[in-house]
């Protein structure tokens, strides 16, 4: 067959332009048609997940409030007090954040440097407030230091210095339970340690529940691929029925099932069996079935669709050939559900790495998620800061697993169907 | 064959928009968030339903679950979706510092029913903060099931932490709020004491090990709702939760819920407006009518206390005994300014503990 560009040369220039033109044309028609799902992935995921990446890293709130203090700030060696100057450029600079109504925000972002400093900042103000101009060049800087100790403390003064820096990692630090010590340098964090711990908790739970989808949903889709097409397409329907139905109702319907005195532990005590009902609910238990329930056709789906397409002739020709039904299924029919099986482990483990509700509702305390304590700095702490920095770890070490996947096993060797 | 007429989406498209302009501009309205339940039924019926009717203001009145986050968002993003929002006074030192909600000046609010100038018709605490007025009392008590409990019945926090004298689980809100405060006060603390040894680290300490104690029998939960759930079926023998919620559940479906009053941690919840809402003026008419002396009569309905005292004498008595100002000697105020400095901190401790 001759090639393309012998077919050009065959063509005349002006034949060559327009199927040039014609090409084009269809190209462009091409990219109008996706260009809707283009700006959609871009507004609804790139820009979003750009942003809260910029977030975790960019922090310009403190050094907007009071530039001239971090100014001074710098020209202090860290030792004792800082100088007069930075203290009276603080006061001014505190003074008239008062005035406009801002000194809450700056109690807020020095609270988080130096925990209990919210109500010190805003009183603090408060008092300064009662000064006029002139007597804040001559009594203000006193009046900074009586109103709280804390203000007599270099660690907070160095704590604002870092609170000041525009562009910062110690969210990243935080998340990893490290902090920075002016003595020490790099050290674990002293006050509290969770967020390591979370993690690997996270990635756990997200493995026992990716490896329970598997087993529980490799022979029902081996099953279901074995049957003739009407019945097969019967039971799919009870596969999919669970995933058509709202996630807070399956969720509530383990509830029911697994409380102190729900339906399993009524059975399980009115027959005799236990004399003490089970403590299942708001446990990892609860939280690792419930997924398992939800995130279970997601497995099934890509290890069916696999499995239909294999054909059945290969293993009747291992049989055959004289293979033991064992080794015939590990060598010959499994191998061929490899693709199915990693698109449903890839699907399952991800989804679970990053789940919310289910283990909020039936986790209680040993069942939470890092997701959960991204969900609580969003919410209740308002460390949004903390919470992007959280998040971007929980996508790094999701795409580092990807990368690993895709070396171990490869990530074209994956099939929906 | 019978084809439509080719302009018909243009038509339909054209009615829609007209029949929504018109709607937009024949009524103002007011989006209006609060905590929905027994609470917000009552918000409903002698609040917002009221106030449509009297000034022909279409209210939306929505449900939230606290916290800050949904109003921060509004207001950085300068898309602001709510005007009016009840908040918990936890929450509202920080919301109100952070400059995320506007400035209500005393002015507005009405005397009461009475002649009683506002100034002295609502309780100090309800006008402590300058970004809102605050509309109720409520408090976080303890409660048990008279079919559950068995012999011995708690009367106090030492009960609640006492599992040789009360054995089986208790069930607390998941954060460190209240909690703590009652660890402290069970360990022995004085209740007027309480903040200032929470706020030092060998008093966070005392009370993680006094939570500590009970660990194996503390059942937590996310939301107020699952309280009298927890109660009801048996999942916890003692329960945390506001004290409208468990009386909600004793009146209006008989259960055999007690109410146990001592150490309860009382709080006020107040209306505020979101900073840059559009509607502001609206939203301060709303405010001044909503915290007036009638609407807040019929908060006793779900034994949560007015502020002011001009309502009381309009609302339904039988609810008196059941409300926080009647047991105010027995608890303490929640102490949001406390909060608002070691909310963060004592968090990520709480969650470390849990871990632990």
């Amino acid at each position: 067959m001759p090639s393309r560009s012998a077919l050009l040369h065959a063509l005349t220039a002006g034949e060559a332009r327009q199927a040039a033109v014609v090409r084009r044309r269809k190209r462009l028609l091409a990219l109008a048609f996706v260009l809707p799902l283009l700006l959609f992935i871009l507004l609804s995921f790139v820009v979003p997940i750009g942003s809260m990446l910029w977030r975790s890293l960019y922090h310009p709130a403190v050094a907007e409030m009071i530039p001239h203090t971090l100014v001074e700030l710098r020209q202090w060696d860290g030792q004792g007090l800082p100088g007069e100057p930075a203290l009276q450029r603080f006061v001014e600079e505190l003074y008239a954040l008062n005035r406009e109504r801002q000194s809450g925000r700056l109690a807020e972002e020095f609270n988080r440097a130096y925990a209990g400093m919210s109500s010190v900042v805003k009183s603090t103000a408060r008092r300064l407030g009662r000064l006029d101009e002139p007597a804040l060049a001559t009594e203000g800087v006193a009046t900074l230091l009586d109103s709280h100790a804390n203000w007599r403390k270099p660690e907070l003064w160095r704590a604002i210095e870092r609170a000041g820096r525009v562009y910062t990692y110690d969210y990243y630090l935080t998340a990893l339970d490290l902090e920075v010590d002016a003595e020490q340098g790099l050290r674990v964090r002293q006050d509290t340690q969770i967020y390591l711990q979370l993690y690997a908790k996270t990635l756990k739970l997200a493995l026992v529940i990716t490896l329970l989808c598997a087993l529980l949903g490799y022979p029902l889709a081996y099953y279901l691929a074995s049957l003739p097409e009407h019945r097969a397409n019967l039971l799919l329907v009870l596969v999919l029925l669970p995933f058509w139905t709202s996630l807070l109702v399956r969720t509530t319907a383990w509830i029911a099932l697994l409380q102190t005195n729900g339906v399993i532990n009524t059975l399980l005590t009115g027959s005799g069996l236990l004399d003490q009902p089970l403590e299942m609910l708001y446990t990892s238990f609860a939280t690792v079935v419930a997924m398992t329930h939800i995130l279970l056709p997601f497995m099934i789906l890509p290890l069916y669709s696999v499995m239909r397409g294999i054909d059945p002739s290969y293993l009747r020709a291992a049989l055959s050939l004289g293979a033991r039904p064992l080794p015939a299924f590990a060598r010959i029919y499994f191998p061929m559900t490899l693709p199915g099986l990693s698109a449903g482990t890839l699907l399952v483990f991800i989804i679970s790495v990053g789940y919310y509700i289910t283990p909020a509702l039936v986790g209680g305390t040993d069942g939470q998620m890092i997701s959960n304590i991204i969900a609580f700095h969003m919410q209740r702490s308002n460390n949004w800061e903390l919470a992007a920095a959280l998040g971007s770890l929980l996508l790094a070490l999701i795409l580092l697993l990807y990368w690993l996947y895709d070396r171990l096993v490869g990530a074209g060797n994956i099939r929906l169907g | 064959m019978a084809r439509p007429p080719k302009h018909l989406p243009h038509l339909l498209l054209a009615v829609a928009l007209a029949a929504g302009s018109g709607a937009a501009l024949a009524q103002e309205s007011l989006t209006v968030v609060s905590w929905g339940g027994a609470y917000g039924a009552a918000q409903k019926k002698h609040v917002i339903d009221p106030y449509q009717k009297e000034t022909g203001v279409r209210v939306l009145f929505e449900d939230y679950t606290g916290g800050v986050a949904e109003i921060k968002a509004q207001v950085e993003s300068g898309n602001i979706q709510w005007d009016v929002v009840d908040f918990e006074v936890i929450d509202l030192e920080r919301a109100c510092s952070e400059g995320l909600l506007e400035d209500i000046p005393r002015d507005i609010l009405p005397p009461g029913v009475d002649g009683t100038p506002a100034a002295q018709d609502f309780i100090p605490e309800a006008l402590a903060s300058e970004c809102a007025v605050g509309n109720i009392v409520w408090s976080v008590v303890f409660a048990y099931n008279e079919r559950t409990i068995g012999g011995a019945k708690p009367a106090s926090l030492e009960d609640f932490f006492d599992t040789a004298k009360i054995p089986g689980k208790r069930a607390l809100r998941k954060r460190p709020q209240v909690n703590l405060e009652w660890a402290l006060m069970a360990d022995g603390v004085a209740p007027e004491d309480v903040y200032e040894v929470l706020a030092t680290a060998e008093g966070q300490q005392r009370a993680f090990d006094k939570l500590n104690s009970i660990r194996n029998d503390l059942v937590w939960f996310d939301s107020w709702s699952q309280a009298p759930q927890l109660l009801n079926d048996g999942g916890a023998v003692l329960v945390q939760s506001a004290n409208g919620r468990f009386y909600d559940a004793i009146r209006q479906e008989n259960k055999p819920f007690v109410i146990v009053w001592d150490g309860h941690v009382y709080d006020l919840d107040a209306w505020a407006i979101v900073k840059g809402s559009p509607k502001k003026e609206l939203a301060l008419k709303f405010i001044a009518y909503a915290t007036g002396s009638k609407p807040l009569a019929g908060m006793p309905d779900v034994a949560y206390g007015p502020t002011r005292k001009s309502s009381m004498p309009l609302a339904d008595q039988s609810a008196t005994p059941h409300l926080p100002t009647a047991h105010l000697d027995q608890g303490i105020q929640a102490g949001s300014e406390f909060w608002a400095d070691y909310g963060e901190s004592l968090g990520e401790k709480f969650n470390e503990w849990l871990l632990r």
